[in-house]
């Protein structure tokens, strides 16, 4: 019984592989039926704060994204899931609405699966702490104004916030760079397919 | 030939050498971290020292700087005593996986800190280092499975061995699947699926079963007689064999994953308890009428400490695992709590021991000073057990904060307390660490070498 083969194939490839089954491959399996939105679907729904964010930063709008679209909101919801990642955001805030804990009453509608099958949930974003509070539903429930101000500096905002400040989201003269204005549009994308009434514009419409 | 000369036991000083220095890095930026939360943090608006990349700093270098290095310079030692074979290659794979490693740690650490972190948890790795990882751990199979697969032709395998065989073949896969998938191919909930498996994983399939072969080999070797049951020995094995890789969606509870994977995850993860048990008693059996070498040995002492974290960690695993403790302890410092005793608790623990066992012999001297040697151990202890007590004490309030619908700020303010002390336990830590490092410093400067007896196995 103790030999090398019985260890190597029965425990590490046999047993690993009925594990990784039932835990990654047939949910996988039984999610495939739900189509999976590309960038440019995604791109396709702009929220009205995009558009309001080109009126209020008219000057660096232009010089980053040029006109507000769908192919400029694709872009800064590129970027804004980059920054999300690099900065580490998903460390302390989740976007994950679960259908305990009141928290149906404190985000909004609970998660479901078919909206996470898209091309900006890859990799998953569904978070590990909740330092902050959840962002699956965050479109809408601030303005633009207030979230330039919370990542320049968030205690000034939230009394007693831990957040980090993040200066290099903006310019020398304060105004907001390219990271600045990709964050805040991907905020307001967050939960934007939820928002009640459904007042999303369709671009150029 | 004898037992001590097939140990080349410059890769073994190397990689102790290695893993101390990420230790000390880790500690110091798990500090840093924790200031942010007191709104102290040292480096404010600094972009590349951001405490968001810094955590992903203190976790990454604690699994693969320092851990990886402990348990390579283990087995460098426990491999070729347990088999009688020398690893692969020393000189030239050796030394080639030891730089290669550490490229890889400093890579990845830089990676982090420019920007290009994978939102992976415990794979922040950047996507360009990750093939190099998944190089160098093939090489890790064939250095370090070659012996073994030698000795095994001659008679049974000892139980360490099981361990290491089966952790080296699943640590490549596991690291495939949790760094691939999700970030380019499985989008959404069926990505988090996989992610769970992974992070699960990752302790599960690489440190867990690295860390208990190295146990099975070490504590009987201390106490000087063999482990108790050899029944136990294989109950526990094919238990965390069978379970460990059942349980990856565990980490997604209430998440809109399916539900038969929910409820599988729970399941074994409950069962996998069993398993443990038999380890942990299989263990305290062994020591069971030779408790006085506790007193004398530190070594054995970080060991034991560490098995006692490890029936804790997993006692109080079967707790939140449930469905109805994660409504609340969900998304806390409950879990931070968790992941501080068993990866720093259990096998840091493990690591720090065979170090202090190990070091003395490599350097043919005698320890500098017993008085050192305890006080690191007592400080590290209290810090990390009460760091622990004091993560899940905050984490309960944050849930109980949230169900009962308090205002968000509520749940920092309250939070306040449990931080402060989790930063004061961390000096603690520091501390015991700094002691620690100066002891071994001080071990090889010593003048008088003195010969230790070789011993069998």
């Amino acid at each position: 019984m103790e030999r090398f083969a019985t260890f190597a194939l029965v425990a590490g490839i046999l047993f690993f592989a009925f594990g990784t089954f039932w835990q990654a491959v047939a949910p996988w399996l039984t999610l495939r039926g739900i189509p999976m939105k590309s960038m440019d679907e995604v791109a396709r729904e702009v929220p009205p704060e995009f558009y309001m964010l080109a009126n209020q930063y008219p000057e660096e709008f232009k010089k980053y994204f040029g006109e507000p679209n769908e192919r400029s909101f694709k872009e800064a919801l590129e970027l804004g899931k980059k920054v999300y990642i690099a900065e580490a955001c998903w460390h302390c805030h989740t976007q994950q609405v679960r259908p305990v804990s009141n928290e149906e009453f404190r985000f909004g509608r609970v998660s479901y699966p078919s909206e996470y099958a898209n091309a900006m949930q890859l990799p998953q974003l569904l978070g590990t702490r909740r330092v902050g509070p959840d962002l699956m539903r965050e479109s809408g429930r601030h303005s633009n104004d207030w979230h330039m101000a919370h990542f320049k500096n968030p205690p000034a905002v939230t009394p007693g916030s831990v957040m980090p400040s993040y200066p290099w989201f903006f310019d020398e003269k304060g105004r907001p760079n390219k990271k600045g204005l990709a964050m805040v549009a991907y905020m307001q994308w967050l939960g934007s397919w939820e928002r009640k009434p459904m007042y999303a514009l369709k671009g150029g419409e | 030939m004898e037992r001590d000369d097939l140990v080349y036991r410059p890769l073994v000083i190397a990689h102790i050498i290695a893993a101390l220095v990420y230790f000390g890095l880790v500690l110091l930026g798990g500090l840093a971290y924790s200031l942010q939360f007191l709104g102290k943090y040292p480096f404010p608006g600094i972009e590349f020292l951001s405490p968001g990349r810094v955590r992903m700093l203190h976790t990454n270098g604690a699994v693969y700087g320092f851990i990886t290095n402990g348990f390579v310079a283990g087995l460098y030692w426990a491999v070729p005593r347990l088999t009688g074979y020398k690893v692969l290659n020393e000189r030239l794979l050796g030394w080639f996986m030891f730089w290669a490693l550490q490229a890889a740690v400093v890579a990845t650490a830089v990676g982090l800190l420019a920007g290009f972190a994978q939102a992976v948890e415990w794979g922040e790795t950047p996507i360009f280092v990750d093939p190099f990882v998944v190089v160098w751990l093939l090489l890790a199979l064939v250095q370090f499975a070659t012996p073994i697969y030698r000795h095994g032709k001659e008679r049974s395998l000892y139980a360490s061995n099981w361990y290491f065989i089966a952790g080296l073949i699943w640590i490549p896969m596991v690291y495939i699947m949790g760094n691939y998938f999700p970030q380019f191919f499985v989008p959404g909930i069926a990505g988090a699926a996989i992610t769970g498996t992974w992070i699960h994983d990752a302790v599960g399939l690489y440190v867990t079963p690295i860390g208990w072969g190295l146990m099975y080999y070490f504590v009987p070797l201390l106490l000087r007689k063999p482990i108790w049951s050899h029944a136990l020995s294989l109950l526990g094995f094919w238990g965390l064999a069978f379970f460990y890789p059942l349980q990856g969606v565990h980490h997604y509870l209430w998440s809109p994953i399916p539900m038969y994977a929910q409820y599988a995850a729970v399941f074994s993860t409950l069962a996998l308890e069993l398993a443990v048990v038999t380890v942990i008693v299989n263990f305290f059996m062994t020591l069971r009428g030779s408790g006085e070498v506790l007193k004398q040995s530190i070594p054995l002492r970080w060991m034991m400490i560490g098995i006692v974290n490890y029936a804790i960690t997993c006692l109080q695993c079967a707790i939140q695992v449930l469905l109805t403790t994660q409504k609340v302890i969900h998304f806390t410092d409950w879990v931070v709590g968790h992941a501080h005793l068993i990866m720093f608790g259990v096998f840091g623990f493990w690591i720090l021991g065979f170090f202090s066992y190990l070091w003395p012999r490599l350097m043919g001297r005698e320890v500098y000073s017993r008085a050192l040697d305890e006080w690191a151990f007592w400080l590290i202890t209290i810090g990390v057990e009460t760091m622990w007590v004091d993560l899940i004490s905050g984490g309960l309030v944050q849930g109980f904060t949230w169900w009962g619908l308090n205002p968000w700020m509520d749940s920092v303010r309250f939070s306040i307390p449990f931080w402060f002390v989790r930063t004061i336990t961390g000096l603690m830590i520091i501390a015991g660490f700094i002691l620690y490092v100066y002891n071994i410093y001080m071990t090889s400067r010593k003048e008088t070498a003195v010969a230790f007896q070789p011993q069998e196995a």
